[in-house]
């Protein structure tokens, strides 16, 4: 393989492409298989317990950490403009608009996509995927599907769920720490955010970054090696692409949401 | 000999339904004409390979290691497609099906994985009813009574609600053959079903497959590279190397074959027209041109 030489950069190309394309169908086959994901909804529902609550005690501790770290950086800021009262507003839109939903994006990818992908390409390598073909069990549909929509249902639940361990963390470092008028920081941040511009747009975030990361996890071990070395990396994928994605798609939104 | 068996399988035998008959029964159930298979650019696996799977017989697939013996399973199960060639299942070819064709040929086939391939977070009894449940709209009740007939027939009645992690290799294989029969196949394919088994279990499994495909007139083949136990229970013995054919008939025909590969194998000699050692470097160019007089390969 040489960068230099035209037909290997051409099958490297179209090889890739190929990679890309088979991705795609796939992740429209994944989005046209809602409905019959939500006609056994117990399977869906048995993914959100698996990759919602397990995940929770992270997103919490973190969420509380976060708002703890915003309430100190906030004040400090604030303060020097004689606005420390605005502490709330200040929590409250940084964690709802963006921190909120790509933080737990990230924590998700590293916490459930990559049992996602371990969990998967366990079953490949253990032939149960290829049992299920065997047997005229579709694993797109049986396997994939059920954790791609449970995945895409839990996000948003967590995001939220982090946003408001977060706002709960910056009242008790503003206000009962700090000393931060308690009134001013609750009436600041209800005049203040917008419940279609900024808790909205949060939401619309963490749904697009459930896609992602979902897919991606899926993805990666779906199309693993079957060895005990191509799951690990396909793990490793999952985070690093994973969190990447969030990060990418999370400027492009903003960028969007901003001209709108 | 079959003592041990009988009464589970008297048991399942009453309920079973009336085994698939097809409309041509002389016909064989599986054909392969003239088919080639290779992965990527590589060297062939299958070379023009040109087989008849009879129906309610018990037909092994031997070789050596890499010779093409599970590709036939793969082949006939359309999760490859050959390269050329036809492969026939009750006369329609497998390899021109669209996704529903090849999951309607797929409902008539069952297939034992080598180390079971069982669901690790489901039970045995969930294990062998989860066919049932997707495939089938079945009452809960009748589900129930199919799977406890199904383990019952591989003696694991009581094995219920393990875990497959609780199971011993050759009971989550006993496991996964109940799970392959949960909806009574017309063709069952064995791969490797006698590796890695202690031999009180080795002996059970050969027996199994044999009563099972007596007793329910189903079709069977068995990938294995167990010589003696494949030998006893086989009516019809196909042995493939260097993707063709090297030798089949029944195993008496096989075992006094004159070809000097299929001496090779039936007898289990290190050395014959399948070499010992790997083709690489000579032993004089490895380790001086001294060692070359003490006779050693190479």
């Amino acid at each position: 393989m040489s960068w230099l030489n035209p037909s290997d950069i051409g099958f490297a190309s179209r090889s890739k492409l190929a990679d890309l394309g088979y991705a795609a169908r796939l992740f429209l086959r994944l989005l046209k298989l809602a409905g019959v994901s939500f006609k056994r909804f117990g399977l869906v529902r048995d993914q959100i317990h698996f990759l919602g609550n397990h995940s929770l005690l992270i997103i919490t501790v973190s969420g509380l950490f976060v708002g703890f770290v915003l309430g100190l950086q906030g004040y400090y800021t604030l303060q020097r403009y004689g606005a420390a009262e605005s502490l709330g507003l200040l929590v409250a839109l940084s964690l709802v608009r963006e921190l909120g939903p790509v933080v737990t994006a990230l924590l998700f990818a590293g916490r459930a996509g990559t049992a996602l992908t371990a969990e998967v390409g366990l079953m490949k390598r253990d032939e149960v995927l290829t049992y299920m073909e065997m047997s005229a069990i579709d694993p797109v549909s049986r396997i994939l599907a059920p954790r791609f929509w449970g995945g895409v249902i839990a996000m948003p639940i967590l995001t939220a769920v982090f946003s408001a361990v977060g706002i709960l963390g910056g009242y008790v470092v503003g206000v009962l720490m700090i000393g931060v008028d308690g009134g001013a920081f609750w009436s600041q941040m209800q005049g203040g955010v917008d419940v279609w511009r900024d808790v909205g747009n949060g939401i619309v975030k963490s749904i697009v970054f459930g896609l992602a990361v979902s897919f991606i996890a899926l993805f990666q071990g779906f199309e693993a090696q079957p060895t005990p070395e191509g799951v690990s990396r396909a793990t490793t994928r999952t985070v690093v692409m994973g969190s990447l994605a969030v990060l990418g798609l999370d400027f492009l939104l903003t960028a969007m949401m901003f001209s709108i | 000999m079959m003592n041990g068996l009988d009464a589970p399988l008297q048991g399942f035998f009453i309920f079973m339904t009336d085994p698939i008959i097809s409309s041509a029964p002389t016909s064989p159930l599986v054909e392969f004409h003239g088919v080639e298979f290779g992965y990527g650019s590589g060297r062939k696996i299958l070379d023009g390979v040109s087989l008849q799977i009879e129906r309610g017989k018990v037909t092994a697939l031997m070789g050596a290691s890499g010779g093409g013996k599970t590709t036939v399973l793969r082949l006939i199960g359309g999760q490859v497609k050959a390269q050329r060639g036809q492969v026939l299942l009750d006369g329609s070819d497998i390899g021109t099906l669209d996704q529903n064709g090849l999951y309607a040929a797929r409902r008539r086939m069952g297939m034992l994985f080598q180390f079971g391939a069982l669901f690790t977070d489901l039970s045995a009894f969930d294990n062998v009813a989860f066919p049932l449940r997707e495939l089938t709209d079945l009452p809960e009740s009748l589900i129930r009574d199919i799977v406890l007939m199904k383990l019952g027939a591989v003696g694991l009645r009581g094995a219920r609600d393990l875990m497959p992690s609780e199971l011993s290799g050759g009971m989550a294989r006993r496991v996964a053959l109940a799970r392959a029969m949960a909806l009574d196949p017309e063709l069952m394919m064995y791969d490797e079903p006698f590796a890695g088994l202690d031999p009180i279990s080795l002996g059970t499994s050969a027996q199994l497959i044999r009563q099972l495909n007596d007793t329910l007139g189903m079709t069977s083949i068995i990938v294995s590279h167990d010589l003696e136990e494949t030998f006893k229970i086989a009516d019809r013995v196909i042995i493939l190397a260097n993707g063709k054919i090297a030798a089949q008939g029944t195993p008496e025909e096989v075992r006094h074959s004159q070809d000097p590969l299929v001496h090779q194998f039936v007898n289990a000699l290190a050395d014959g027209p399948v070499k010992f050692h790997y083709p690489g470097t000579s032993v004089e160019e490895d380790f001086g041109s001294g060692i070359s007089k003490t006779g050693t390969h190479g």
